[in-house]
């Protein structure tokens, strides 16, 4: 296996951890699918990239914590449920998206082209799932709490906004992580898919987020050996793996 | 100098969501380990007074609570998915965690709640109506709160369960000097347990001890039908 292989691994690997991790909180907050929209959002932030001559993934991450925010700042003000509001901004993103990229980097945006990747990528893609990794670990107990009732957490000194905030800007970042491995379409799939693998299997908390985790990390190891093996793009057989040990999952009954 | 300590001093508080008044220039105070039970139909605003009085909802007025408080809350519902892999545990363990209760506080909470640790390791969805009450109201009690406020603890509660819980919220009052907010609409509870009771109208407020204020006079105008309630007798 060559430097560069075990390179990419590490970081999607890495990816996938975080992935794993937000979605259990994204599944408890019934947000899940929110991070299928939300991954949409990336497409007019690489089509605005490629015109300013940035680097896609600058774009991409930029759209997706600026979108992060605008929602945050939409669901304070009008109380509409968050999943709305993401929805409708990011069909009108990926609409937007759609027109100003084209052609090729269309397809490498939506399906995810990992490419040769630079020195400040490699920093990002490992950085970015620390990050991610240490929100959820150390914010789990608020999380939990405020699911349990916002209430209750504000009483417990918890900043509520604040945390809902700093969730948004993680889950926007855990997509704009992996949109390079892949893609606008399928990167929602590996924050949702292990989360619910992990929600049909688990008992407590704990095991919620290790079958999460190891769900993603197993899907993301094996997506890219078939793929290396086929000579295709590792993205759609990743999601085809986590999606295989999600019907897997069904065969447990409750 | 009156020194009687209040844990609460509300004045001129009013609410004003969606354009309309729920909450209208109310004012009352609730002395320390007393309980203040707030009672009248659904939807006058008894869990946004609540709610406005732990912060959760912007208001006017001027609501003040004692220096060393420490609030426990209990919701009336609670909007979460039951089926959740969440255990008892965690739940207890995240609020802990949140509060610094040591593990030891947690057994005590359980303990006052009359739930036994072995329910720690069972999931929520497992758990009674009664039984999920009495965790809310040990998950309140980390953190070694001085008031708790209770919206309806015991709306959707079997009888035995009910019983329970207003055992556990006596008992608190009594060993702990705990002050208690209790929204209730079992009037026979608010009797036997309030020391002032805050009725909401639609028309008007009344605050008194529940001998005065639970009148047939009162309760007729308060709810617009006449009600009864039966007085327990506590030998």
């Amino acid at each position: 296996m060559s430097t560069t292989t075990l390179e990419m691994l590490a970081l999607s690997v890495s990816m996938a951890v975080a992935a794993g991790l937000i979605g259990c909180l994204a599944i408890m907050r019934r947000m899940v699918l929110a991070a299928d929209p939300l991954s949409h959002v990336a497409l007019p932030g690489i089509g605005v990239a490629l015109l300013l001559s940035w680097h896609p993934l600058a774009g991409a991450l930029l759209m997706l914590l600026l979108a992060a925010v605008l929602v945050w700042a939409i669901e304070r003000r009008t109380r509409i449920a968050i999943e709305a509001i993401i929805g409708v901004t990011f069909s009108v993103a990926l609409a937007v998206g759609s027109v100003i990229t084209s052609g090729e980097q269309l397809i490498d945006a939506l399906l995810g082209s990992p490419g040769t990747l630079s020195g400040w990528e490699v920093g990002l893609g490992l950085a970015g799932p620390l990050i991610v990794i240490a929100f959820v670990l150390r914010g789990r107990d608020a999380m939990v709490v405020a699911l349990v009732s916002p209430e209750i957490a504000l009483t417990s000194g918890v900043n509520v906004k604040r945390m809902d905030l700093y969730f948004l800007l993680a889950f926007a970042l855990t997509v704009g992580l992996g949109l390079r491995y892949l893609g606008v379409l399928l990167m929602g799939s590996l924050i949702i898919i292990p989360a619910a693998v992990a929600r049909r299997l688990a008992r407590g908390l704990n095991a919620m987020f290790a079958i999460s985790v190891g769900t993603a990390v197993l899907s993301t190891i094996a997506g890219y050996y078939l793929a290396a093996r086929a000579g295709l793009h590792s993205g759609p057989f990743i999601v085809m793996i986590a999606g295989g040990l999600f019907f897997l999952s069904l065969l447990r009954r409750q | 100098m009156n020194v009687t300590a209040s844990a609460l001093d509300v004045k001129a508080l009013s609410v004003r969501l969606g354009g309309t008044d729920v909450l209208h220039d109310l004012t009352f105070s609730v002395p320390k380990a007393s309980c203040l039970a707030v009672i009248g139909p659904n939807g006058v605003g008894k869990t946004v007074l609540l709610k406005a009085l732990i912060g959760a909802l912007p208001c006017t007025g001027e609501i003040r609570w004692a220096a060393d408080t420490v609030l426990g809350y209990v919701p009336q519902k609670l909007d979460i998915e039951r089926d959740l892999p969440l255990t008892a545990g965690d739940f207890l363990r995240a609020k802990a965690a949140l509060s610094k209760a040591s593990s030891a506080e947690v057994s005590r909470a359980l303990r006052a709640v009359a739930l036994d640790e072995s329910m720690l390791r069972q999931p929520i969805g497992s758990l009674s109506g009664g039984q999920f009450q009495r965790l809310l109201v040990a998950f309140a009690l980390l953190g070694q709160p001085n008031v708790l406020l209770l919206d309806e603890p015991a709306a959707g509660v079997d009888e035995p369960g009910q019983a329970q819980l207003q055992q556990v919220i006596r008992r608190l009052q009594d060993t702990e000097g705990m002050t208690v907010l209790l929204v209730s609409h079992d009037l026979s509870v608010v009797y036997r347990h309030a020391d002032s009771v805050l009725c909401l109208g639609r028309r008007r407020t009344c605050l008194g001890p529940p001998r005065t204020v639970l009148s047939p006079e009162m309760l007729q105008e308060l709810y617009g039908a006449a009600l009864s309630y039966h007085v327990h007798d506590d030998t």
